[in-house]
C-alpha cells in the first residue's frame, strides 16, 4: 500500500496526487490506481482490434476479395477475435471497474491481495503485448479458437507466441478472480451482509467462480496445442490416432462460460444504473442476485451447442440444446426485473441510463436469438454463418460493451473527479445504438440467406445487405470515438464533480469523497442499510462511528 | 508454546503486529483471506491438470490394449519409490507447518530442510526415469519409435501388423497410439515435476524466512506462509497420488 504522504496545502490527498511518479504508477498496490492502469490497457487492445474490425467490414462493403487478400483477411479476422476476446472482453469490466469500485463498494479499504492485483496486470500486459507482436510478426490465421488440427498440424506464423500470450491473460484472469472472490468473502464491513451487497458484488462473484473454475482449462488445452506444434505429439491430431474433437470439447468448456464472464458484470453495472437513475431498488432483488451464480452454474453445462454440427452424440445434442435453453431462464429474470424497476421509477434520463437502456434493447435481440441456434434443427442451417456472428455481436458489443460504456459514464465521475458532458454522451449512446443495430441487423438476414462466416468475397445479391452494414459499421465507429474526445475534454475542462453527482444510493457515491481517499475510508464504515435504499432518503448507507469498529468477520451477524 | 497460545498472543496483539496487512482489520481476517485464496487457487490447480486427466481418460478408454502395452515399460518400482518419497516429505511438511505455528524457528527450519530434500529425491528419480526412457526412445518427438514397447511386451509383429492378442493394429496405428500414451505421461508428471520445483525453490524461501526468524529471535512471526505452501505441498503430493496409480499401476486387460 502506498503510504499517504503529508497533505499538500489545500488539496485534499486523494488516490490521484498521493504520489505522482511514473513508478508510483508501475508499482502501485492501490486497486484504484490498479484499474485505471487496467482501463488504459483494455482501451489499448480495443483501439487496435477496432482498426482490425473496420478493415474487415471496408473489405466487405464490396462482394469482390479486392481490398485484402483472402489470406490477409483470415488474419484480420483472427487479430480482431483474439484482441477482442481475451484482451477486451474479457478483462473489460471487473478489471478495470470491478478494481476501481468493488472494495468500494463492500466498504473496504482494498482487495484482498493488492499485489497478485498488481502481478495480474503485468500478466495481462506481458500477454498482450506477446498476442501483439505475434499478430504483426506475420499474423496468424486460426481465428479466435485456434481449432486443431488446422492450428496445431498447419497454420503457419506465431500461434506459439500468440497462445502463450493468451495464456498469460488468462492467468491474469485466474489471479483477479481468485483475488475478488476473497475480497468478497473476506473483506466486507461490518454489517455488509450478503443480502445488502450492491447486485454488481454479486455479478462479480460470479463472473469470479466462472473465471478461478473455466479459465485453467482453456489454458492447459492451448498449452497442448502450443506443445504439439513444437514436438508433434499428436494429441489433437487425427493422422497419429489423436482427437480434434476433444479440443473442441476442452475449448468450449471454458469459451462458452467466458461468454458469461463477459455478459455477467455487464449485467451487474445495468443493475448499478437502472437503480440509480430510476430511484428505486432493483425489483426482486435476491431473484437477479441468484439469477447471476444461476448463470455461471447453468454456463458450465451448455458447451456442447458450439459442436452440433461435428458429429457429437445426437443424445449428448439433445441434452445440450435442452441445457442451453435454461440460460434463457435466468436471463429474462433479470431483464424483466430490470424493466420493472424503470416501471413506476422516478427516471433521470442521464448518459449511464440510456446506455444501459441500449443494452436492454440489444441484450435481448442478442439473446432470444441465441435460441435459434441452441435449438438443433435450425442449428444446423445456421451453423457457421452470419447470423452466428451477428448473434454474439448483439450479446458481446451490443450486451457486454454497452454495460461496459455505461460502467465508464457512470462510474467516471468518482475516477476523474470531473463531469462529461451529458447532450454530447447521449448522442455517443444514441449513435452506438443506431450504428450497431445497422450494422449488425442485416447479418442476421444475410446468416439465414446463408452466407458464411470467414470469407472476403461473396456473391453480388447479398451486396446491398454488406453494404448496410459496412455504412452502420462506420457510424458505431464514430460513436466509439465521441466518447473518446469528449472523456479527455473533461479530464480538463469538465466540470468538477460533487461527492455523489448522480444522487445515488450506495457506498462508492455515500461514502467516498470524490476523488477517492487512498483508502477509500478514513474509518471503517458500519453498514446499516441494505442496497439501493432509495425509499429512505435521509438515512445514510453506511454510519463511521468513532473509534475505529471492530472486525466482525465479514458480513456480520445481522442477516 | 502451543498452537493454541501463538493464535491467542496473535489476536490480542493483532494490530501491533508488524505483518497485518493495510487493508485488513484483524490478523483472523488476513489468515482466513489466505486460506480462502490458496483453497480457491487449488481448485485452479485441479482444472489446470483435469484437462490434462480427462484428455488422459479419453485416449485410454478408445485405445486400451496400446495404452497398456505402452504402460508396462514404466518402472512400478521407481514410481513406487516416487510415491513413497513424496508421502514422507508431506510428513515433514506438516511438521514444518506445526513448528511454524508454535513459533519454533528453528525446528521449522529443520523440517523445511527435510521436506526440500525428499523433494530433491524425487526430481533425481524422475530423472533417472526420464533418461530410461529417453534412452529406448520413448521421448514423443520425431524420434519416438514403438520398439521398445514392442520388445518389452513380446508381442508378434507379422506383415506390419502388430498383435495385440485380442486384436492386430498395423504398427504405424501402433506407434502413434503408444506414442499418445507418452505425451500424456511426459506432459503429465512433466508438469507435476514443475510443480515440484516451484515447491523447492518456494520452500528454500521459507526456509531462510524461517532460519532468519531463529538467528534474530523473532518471537511471533508469521505462520501463514508456512501453511499455506503446506496446502499447496499436499496437493502436489496428491496430484502423484492419482498419477501413480493411472500411469503406472492400472493394467487393464
Amino acid at each position: 500500500m502506498a503510504t499517504i504522504t503529508a497533505q499538500t496545502g489545500t488539496e485534499r490527498v486523494n488516490y490521484l496526487n498521493v504520489r505522482t511518479t511514473v513508478a508510483s504508477w508501475l508499482l502501485t498496490l492501490d486497486h484504484k490506481r490498479i484499474g485505471i492502469l487496467y482501463l488504459l490497457g483494455i482501451t489499448f487492445f480495443f483501439f487496435l482490434g477496432s482498426l482490425a474490425a473496420a478493415t474487415i467490414r471496408l473489405e466487405l462493403a464490396t462482394p469482390k476479395g479486392d481490398l485484402l487478400s483472402s489470406d490477409t483477411y483470415n488474419k484480420m479476422f483472427t487479430i480482431h477475435g483474439v484482441l477482442m476476446i481475451f484482451f477486451f472482453l474479457i478483462p473489460s469490466i471487473p478489471a478495470s471497474f470491478g478494481n476501481f469500485v468493488l472494495p468500494m463498494m463492500i466498504g473496504a479499504r482494498d482487495v484482498a491481495f493488492p499485489r497478485l492485483n498488481l502481478l495480474s496486470w503485468y500478466f495481462f500486459m506481458i500477454g498482450g503485448m506477446l498476442a501483439t507482436i505475434a499478430l504483426l510478426k506475420g499474423g496468424i490465421d486460426t481465428g479466435w479458437t485456434f481449432y486443431t488440427p488446422y492450428s496445431s498440424a498447419f497454420a503457419k506464423g506465431e500461434v506459439s507466441l500468440a497462445i502463450v500470450g493468451v495464456f498469460l491473460a488468462g492467468f491474469s484472469s485466474i489471479f483477479t478472480g481468485i483475488n475478488f472472490l476473497v475480497t468478497i468473502h473476506k473483506m466486507r464491513a461490518p454489517g455488509m451482509t450478503w443480502f445488502r451487497l450492491p447486485l454488481f458484488v454479486w455479478a462479480m462473484y460470479a463472473t469470479s467462480l466462472i473465471q478461478v473454475l473455466g479459465t485453467p482449462v482453456v489454458a492447459i488445452t492451448l498449452l497442448l496445442v502450443a506443445v504439439e506444434r513444437s514436438f508433434g505429439i499428436g494429441i489433437f491430431d487425427p493422422n497419429r490416432g489423436g482427437d480434434p474433437i476433444l479440443f473442441q470439447h476442452l475449448f468450449w468448456f471454458y469459451s462458452h462460460p467466458a461468454v458469461y464472464i463477459m455478459i455477467l458484470p455487464a449485467m451487474g453495472v445495468i443493475s448499478e444504473v437502472i437503480a440509480t437513475f430510476s430511484r428505486r431498488r432493483v425489483f426482486g432483488y435476491h431473484f437477479v442476485a441468484f439469477s447471476s451464480l444461476a448463470i455461471a452454474i447453468i454456463g458450465f453445462l451448455v458447451w456442447g451447442h458450439h459442436m452440433f454440427s461435428t458429429g457429437q452424440s445426437i443424445y449428448a445434442s439433445i441434452l445440450f440444446s435442452f441445457l442451453t435453453f435454461l440460460v434463457a431462464i435466468p436471463s429474462a429474470i433479470k431483464t424483466f426485473n430490470w424493466m420493472a424497476t424503470i416501471w413506476k421509477g422516478r427516471v433521470h434520463w442521464e448518459a449511464p441510463l440510456i446506455y444501459a437502456l441500449g443494452f436492454l434493447g440489444l441484450f435481448v435481440i442478442g439473446g432470444l436469438t441465441g435460441l435459434h441456434l441452441g435449438s438443433l434443427a435450425t442449428d444446423v442451417h445456421l451453423t457457421d454463418t452470419y447470423f452466428v456472428v451477428a448473434h454474439f455481436h448483439y450479446v458481446m458489443v451490443g450486451g457486454a460493451t454497452m454495460g461496459y460504456m455505461a460502467a465508464l459514464h457512470y462510474w467516471w465521475p468518482k475516477m476523474t473527479g470531473r463531469m462529461y458532458p451529458q447532450s454530447w454522451a447521449k448522442l455517443a449512446a444514441l449513435m452506438v445504438f443506431v450504428g450497431f443495430n445497422l450494422t449488425f441487423f442485416p447479418q442476421f438476414i444475410l446468416g439465414y440467406m446463408g452466407m458464411p462466416r470467414r470469407y472476403h468475397s461473396y456473391p453480388e445479391e447479398w451486396w446491398a445487405l454488406n453494404l448496410l452494414s459496412s455504412a452502420g459499421a462506420s457510424i458505431l465507429g464514430l460513436g466509439y470515438l465521441l466518447p473518446a474526445v469528449y472523456l479527455v475534454w473533461s479530464l480538463k475542462y469538465g466540470r468538477i464533480a460533487e461527492k455523489n453527482p448522480w444522487g445515488a444510493r450506495g457506498l462508492e457515491w455515500e461514502a467516498v469523497d470524490t476523488l477517492p481517499h487512498p483508502h477509500n475510508f478514513e474509518r471503517t464504515p458500519i453498514v446499516t442499510r441494505p442496497a439501493y435504499d432509495y425509499a429512505h432518503p435521509e438515512e445514510p448507507t453506511a454510519i463511521f462511528p468513532a473509534p475505529r469498529p471492530a472486525y466482525v468477520g465479514g458480513g456480520g451477524k445481522d442477516g | 508454546m502451543s498452537v493454541r497460545e501463538a493464535e491467542l498472543h496473535l489476536i490480542e496483539h493483532g494490530r501491533e503486529v508488524p505483518h497485518l496487512g493495510e487493508q485488513y482489520e484483524t490478523i483472523e481476517q488476513q489468515n482466513d483471506a489466505y486460506t480462502i485464496g490458496m483453497w480457491a487457487f487449488i481448485v485452479q490447480e485441479v482444472l489446470f491438470f483435469g484437462g490434462l486427466f480427462a484428455g488422459y481418460a479419453v485416449y485410454r478408454f478408445k485405445y486400451l490394449y496400446e495404452f497398456v502395452a505402452a504402460h508396462h515399460t514404466l518402472s512400478v518400482v521407481f514410481g513406487a519409490l516416487n510415491t513413497f518419497v513424496l508421502l514422507v516429505s508431506s510428513y515433514t511438511m506438516a511438521r514444518a507447518v506445526r513448528a511454524a505455528m508454535r513459533q519454533q524457528h528453528k525446528e521449522q527450519f529443520k523440517y523445511l530442510l527435510w521436506t526440500i530434500f525428499f523433494a530433491s529425491i524425487f526430481m533425481v528419480n524422475k530423472y533417472f526415469e526420464y533418461s530410461a526412457k529417453y534412452h529406448h526412445q520413448l521421448i514423443p518427438n520425431q524420434s519416438y519409435s514403438a520398439e521398445e514397447v514392442i520388445h518389452h511386451n513380446h508381442l508378434k509383429v507379422e506383415n506390419g501388423m502388430v498383435d495385440l492378442g485380442a486384436r492386430k493394429v498395423s504398427l504405424e496405428e501402433f506407434t502413434g497410439r503408444t506414442k499418445l500414451f507418452f505425451s500424456f505421461y511426459f506432459i503429465m508428471t512433466g508438469l507435476h515435476g514443475l510443480h515440484v520445483l516451484v515447491g523447492i525453490i518456494v520452500l528454500a524461501i521459507l526456509a531462510v524466512r524461517a532460519y532468519s526468524d531463529y538467528i534474530r529471535k523473532i518471537p511471533h512471526a508469521d505462520y501463514m506462509p508456512v501453511e499455506m505452501v503446506g496446502l499447496y505441498w499436499h496437493f502436489v503430493d496428491i496430484v502423484w497420488i492419482f498419477l501413480f496409480p493411472l500411469l503406472y499401476l492400472m493394467g487393464g486387460q
